[in-house]
């Protein structure tokens, strides 16, 4: 069994409660950074620790933290970003919901090392449930004295508030969880300036993710060189995998960075396979928006090395024939599963998110969503694959934030991995509404690269 | 959209006042703009929609322009702008679900109401959605249902019309039973 640093005691009956948390050794990481560790060790703990933020971007946590500014008189914030939305991932869902606990006394030991006096976590509106859970977790953790004033006699003040948001994918991008958090529409703001400058109410910010503030609780307690040498290279540590799609064994899975994508898949600890013993065809590894691969690259790199479950592997091969850890949200497609489809389905996906600030991103996702529609509606063109592609970079960097490009990797993805599939569907517009594709060829190993001669 | 419809002047229970002003404690002074959000789903919670009245009301209370309230209430997918069945099924329609049989789901709540997206049945009780990526993935496919946002996972037909029937009998609706592991 792999190591867990997060999930360890998820399944100890009432460890939801602070008494039994508590019992199983929670809290141990407030009490040894209050007691025995300035902001600055902590915040060394988590540099040595090699934690990249969990939420999809992967930046070094610690290294986000050493950029907050300190003016004088001014407070500084920590929001822990639990608006979890990314389609295929729904791990952050599942930490709150069985060990609430956990993410308190992260936020407790990160807003220390930050120097905030008040701590949000905000939450997306539809989880009403873990927003509950989460409170009542707080109302405990308080009576106990781990929040409030004072805490352990410490002379640390932290007060932590759940905010919860309203139904919006594009809140889950810093700047615009921000806006929405002072009670605005979530329109991502142009950066720099920089949230560790000047984020809610113009005063320095950090927003982690749910998985990062949690995974602080382990690399204080053990120390940042202890969680540093779990995982491979610089993907340092474990990581909550959501798998859904068509596996056996759908669910939450902490995984040690660096397992095999295959084992992943078909061992029965993990996924345990493709549901009804049909075959794979692809996965999407990162959340919907990271580039799909058809099932060969996704097992073995075009170098043909077995592709691992780490930033750096998934990444192999750039998006030509890699893709990224992302959130790690693993979607699985069985050999029925029609990608033209799918891709429609994400692209309506983003135009339904766009916030409407950019032309390139609110125009452009709402053509990409038309013209696939076509396409697997059997009133596609030939040329329309092309015409994707165009739009797709034409929105790629041109955007504000991140969900242009978010919407434009999937699309031209999919057309580089399955371009056949995109022409039968022009081709037998007929077939295309009646049945799918199929598997191709998108299983079948691929050629050795041969070098090309002039 | 928005319409100014007649309705009668809201005028929120004490205790939603009260709420309103413990959530604005959360904020710095002067911040209080930030309650917003969480002042909404109490008045969703209260009404079953935002009505222009109700939100102006919300204005007032934060000293806010009414026009600040309409565009984060109309910005947000959460709140309804018009009445809707007693019980809203949000039905997931993004792709992950759709791998596992959302759009069949879908389909069948469509026919099993007998009424289409948006619309509320003849008896006031149901009305349905698609939504975007419920965060749930692995439990596909999934709805919720407002304004506790209980979930219901795994579903099936059989599962659709135990619910339905449950929730016409108002008895405690079926539990979710997530195979997570």
């Amino acid at each position: 069994m792999a190591r867990k640093l997060l999930l360890e005691n998820v399944n100890v009956p009432g460890i939801q409660t602070f008494e039994v948390y508590r019992q199983k050794g929670g809290y141990r990481s407030v009490e040894k950074a209050l007691s025995s560790m300035s902001p600055e060790d902590v915040v060394d703990e988590v540099k040595k620790s090699g934690l990249r933020g969990r939420g999809g971007a992967g930046f070094p946590t610690g290294m986000k933290w050493s950029f907050l500014a300190k003016p004088e008189g001014k407070p500084r914030y920590l929001i822990c970003n639990a608006d979890e939305s990314e389609p295929g991932t729904f791990k952050d869902r599942y930490l709150m919901t069985h060990i609430p606990h956990l993410l308190i006394e992260g936020m407790i030991v990160s807003s220390f090392a930050l120097g905030a006096k008040t701590s949000y976590i905000y939450v997306r509106g539809e989880m009403m449930p873990q927003i509950r859970i989460l409170e009542r977790a707080i109302a405990e953790a308080k009576n106990a004295g781990f929040l409030g004033k004072n805490i352990l006699g410490s002379g640390y003040d932290l007060e932590l508030y759940v905010q919860p948001g309203g139904g919006a994918y594009i809140c889950g991008e810093e700047t615009a969880l921000i806006e929405s958090l002072e009670g605005k529409r979530g329109n991502p703001r142009i950066k720099p300036p920089f949230p560790a400058i000047s984020g809610v109410w113009g005063c320095p910010t950090v927003v982690n993710n749910v998985e990062s503030i949690a995974a602080i609780v382990p690399i204080i307690l053990d120390g940042g060189d202890e969680y540093a040498k779990i995982g491979i290279g610089r993907s340092t540590g474990t990581k909550l995998i959501s798998a859904s799609g068509n596996v056996n064994k759908p669910g939450i899975y902490e995984i040690e960075l660096g397992l095999p994508v295959e084992e992943f898949i078909y061992s029965d600890e993990f996924c345990g396979g493709i549901a009804n013993g049909k075959r794979l065809k692809a996965v999407v590894a990162g959340g919907s928006s990271v580039p799909i691969l058809p099932a060969n690259l996704i097992l073995k790199t075009v170098e043909g090395n077995a592709r691992l479950m780490s930033y750096e592997s998934l990444a192999e091969g750039g998006f030509q024939t890699g893709s990224m850890m992302g959130s790690g949200g693993f979607i699985a497609f069985d050999e029925d599963q029609c990608i033209v489809r799918n891709t429609w389905n994400f692209s309506r996906f983003y135009h339904h998110e766009s916030c409407g600030q950019c032309s390139p991103c609110r125009e452009g996702t709402g053509w990409m969503e038309k013209v696939l529609h076509r396409l697997e509606y059997g009133h596609g063109k030939m040329s329309d694959m092309d015409l994707l592609i165009d739009v797709a970079k034409k929105i790629e960097g041109n955007t504000i934030c991140p969900l242009g490009d978010a919407a434009a990797w999937p699309v031209a993805s999919a057309i580089r991995h399955f371009r056949d599939e995109f022409e039968w569907h022009v081709n037998h517009p007929k077939d295309a509404v009646e049945r799918n594709f199929g598997l191709g060829n998108y299983a079948d190993s691929l050629d050795k690269l041969v070098e090309a001669e002039n | 959209m928005l319409k100014v419809t007649e309705i009668e002047n809201i005028d929120f229970r004490v205790e939603l006042l009260e709420e309103f002003s413990e959530i604005i404690k959360r904020y710095p002074e002067g911040k209080h703009k930030a309650a917003l959000l969480p002042i909404l789903h109490l008045v969703q919670a209260e009404y079953g929609w935002l009505s222009t009245e109700s939100m102006e009301r919300v204005a007032n209370f934060l000293d806010l322009q009414p026009i600040e309230v309409f565009e984060v209430a109309t910005f947000y997918t959460m709140f309804f702008l018009k009445p809707q069945g007693q019980f809203v099924l949000e039905v997931c329609r993004t792709g992950p679900c759709c791998l596992v049989g959302a759009e069949k789901i879908i389909k069948y709540i469509e026919t099993k109401l007998g009424v289409k997206e948006g619309e509320v049945t003849s008896d006031g009780r149901f009305s349905w959605r698609g939504v975007e990526c419920l965060a749930a993935c692995g439990m596909a496919p999934v709805l919720q249902i407002g304004p506790d946002y209980t979930f219901y996972e795994n579903l099936t037909e059989e599962k659709v019309d135990q619910l339905i029937q449950d929730l016409k009998q108002n008895n405690e609706a079926i539990k979710s039973d997530s195979q997570i592991v």
